[in-house]
């Protein structure tokens, strides 16, 4: 399953996650080469780029949902390889474009990670994050009664649910209509700043990196074209 | 009316065969009326029927003489190419061909292999080939429904399953719910089949024993026998096989590796 059977302990210093020389080849399609970045504890990095420029693909490696065939990602110090495809993914929790909610109610969603390593969410822990993104007494809804924007919410404290270290937001509120759009995205950064998560994401529109992140890193056909802070990068 | 015309009885089958066959070849040009192209796949499959069952039918005369063990290697290649014939319902899916062949070894094989042992089907090539060919056919078309429904379930809800693993389920878990509606569609032919017994159809082991000379009611009781195998074999297969497949379309590291055909992500 894992590529060593001796996990190396996190390091308590340096970088939460650094990915280094990161690619994916299909064939002779390149989705993601040669990437690049380090990024400290509490960062928000913003990727951006046009469609198919291999955002969401670079994204999927940093979680290890697709296997890079080049490079790899170091999670607080530890080359992810040597960690369990399942605590990595606790680890780096994720947000997608859509909520893809299972079917159950709000609080039922919020248990499956959890539940997934054997631990049941208290009550008052559910309450709490739902409270966080704005879904209090939304318990015991079913998830066919939700909006979209209370989906992609019930999406948000799922995924914290499971206490990442790091959050990836892959266009987290472009399947959104525009008055849930901004609503979202400042509960999430409101989310995100609070619990200083450490945290990547995925936007194809530039004054939504400006908002969220601190440094910005361009994608042109799976290559970094630019890297630096989102003002630098984004205004050039 | 054909039997007016054809005297003989190897001109009254091909004659009933070549009716048999237009009935089904007016079904694909009505479909076809509907966009739905079906011509050459009915086509293949009818005349590579009628070949494959005279061939066997020669096949039987001569190994109706020999030892009863022969049935063995005949029921063997009954797997292997029921495995390869439902393998086709699951395009694009990883490794189709061996959980197919597999599955019907495990769940078709060992209800033959023990209901041999028990006494229910008799050890005579003449029964046990008919007999076993049946529970193989039925395990095929189950497991066939079953790859194809998988297959299907997984595509159609790839968000739902990799949403899943980045929130830290398992694989199996991650799929559990598409497994498990697989195996219940893919058994449904099996239960109507059974419900239905003798209110809609009496089948042709039924009849053919009847008309043998069977008492009639031990012909209905083996009939039930035999349905009920047909049910435990295309269960077990299903079972084995909606295990394997689950298998199958993750890679070593918990990453769901099916994708649509076309899809070169």
């Amino acid at each position: 399953m894992t590529e060593s059977s001796t996990p190396a302990a996190p390091s308590a210093t340096g970088p939460i996650l650094r990915a280094e020389h990161l690619g994916r080849r299909i064939g002779d399609v390149v989705l993601v080469e040669d990437v690049s970045f380090e990024l400290p504890r509490a960062e928000i990095l913003a990727i951006v780029g046009p469609s198919g420029s291999g955002k969401s693909s670079l994204l999927r490696l940093l979680n290890r949902l697709d296997e890079p065939t080049q490079g790899t990602v170091y999670l607080q110090g530890v080359d992810y390889r040597q960690l369990a495809p399942r605590e990595l993914r606790r680890k780096i929790g994720m947000v997608t474009q859509r909520a893809f909610l299972f079917p159950g109610t709000v609080a039922d969603n919020v248990r499956f990670g959890p539940r997934q390593r054997g631990v049941s969410l208290p009550q008052d822990q559910i309450n709490k994050l739902l409270t966080d993104v704005g879904l209090a007494g939304y318990v015991d809804r079913d998830i066919s009664n939700l909006s979209g924007g209370e989906a992609q919410r019930v999406s948000v404290a799922r995924a914290l649910a499971n206490d990442p270290v790091v959050l990836l937001l892959d266009e987290p509120t472009s399947a959104l209509d525009e008055s849930a759009k901004l609503v979202v995205e400042s509960m999430i950064l409101r989310v995100v700043r609070d619990s200083k998560l450490t945290c990547v994401i995925v936007t194809h529109d530039t004054q939504q990196a400006t908002r969220f992140a601190e440094r910005a890193l361009v994608l042109d056909h799976g290559h970094v074209t630019k890297i630096g802070s989102v003002q630098e990068v984004l205004r050039a | 009316m054909l039997e007016h015309w054809f005297t003989g009885q190897l001109g009254l089958g091909l004659a009933q065969a070549g009716v048999a066959a237009l009935a089904a070849l007016v079904v694909v040009l009505l479909a076809r009326r509907r966009q739905i192209h079906l011509e050459s796949e009915t086509a293949i499959a009818l005349v590579r029927g009628l070949v494959q069952i005279v061939a066997v039918g020669f096949l039987l005369v001569f190994l109706l003489k020999g030892p009863e063990w022969t049935s063995v290697f005949l029921l063997a290649a009954m797997i292997v190419a029921a495995g390869m014939t439902s393998a086709k319902r699951a395009k694009g899916m990883p490794g189709a061909r061996s959980v197919s062949i597999i599955s019907i070894a495990c769940g078709a094989g060992s209800v033959i292999a023990i209901m041999t042992w028990l006494g229910v089907i008799a050890t005579p090539i003449t029964s046990l080939i008919p007999v076993g060919s049946m529970l193989i056919a039925n395990a095929m078309n189950t497991n066939g429904l079953a790859l194809n429904r998988f297959r299907s379930e997984v595509l159609a809800h790839i968000g739902e399953v990799e949403t899943a693993l980045a929130l830290g389920a398992d694989p199996a878990q991650s799929v559990s719910h598409y497994s498990q509606s697989t195996f219940e569609s893919s058994l449904i032919p099996a239960i109507d089949s059974l419900r239905s017994l003798g209110i809609v159809w009496i089948p042709g082991l039924m009849a053919g024993m009847l008309l043998s000379g069977a008492s009639p009611l031990y012909s209905a009781i083996y009939q039930f026998v035999v349905l009920s195998m047909i049910f435990a074999a295309s269960g077990l297969t299903s079972l084995i096989s909606t295990v394997l497949m689950r298998a199958q379309v993750f890679s070593a590291n918990e990453q769901l590796v099916l994708r649509p055909v076309m899809d070169k992500r």
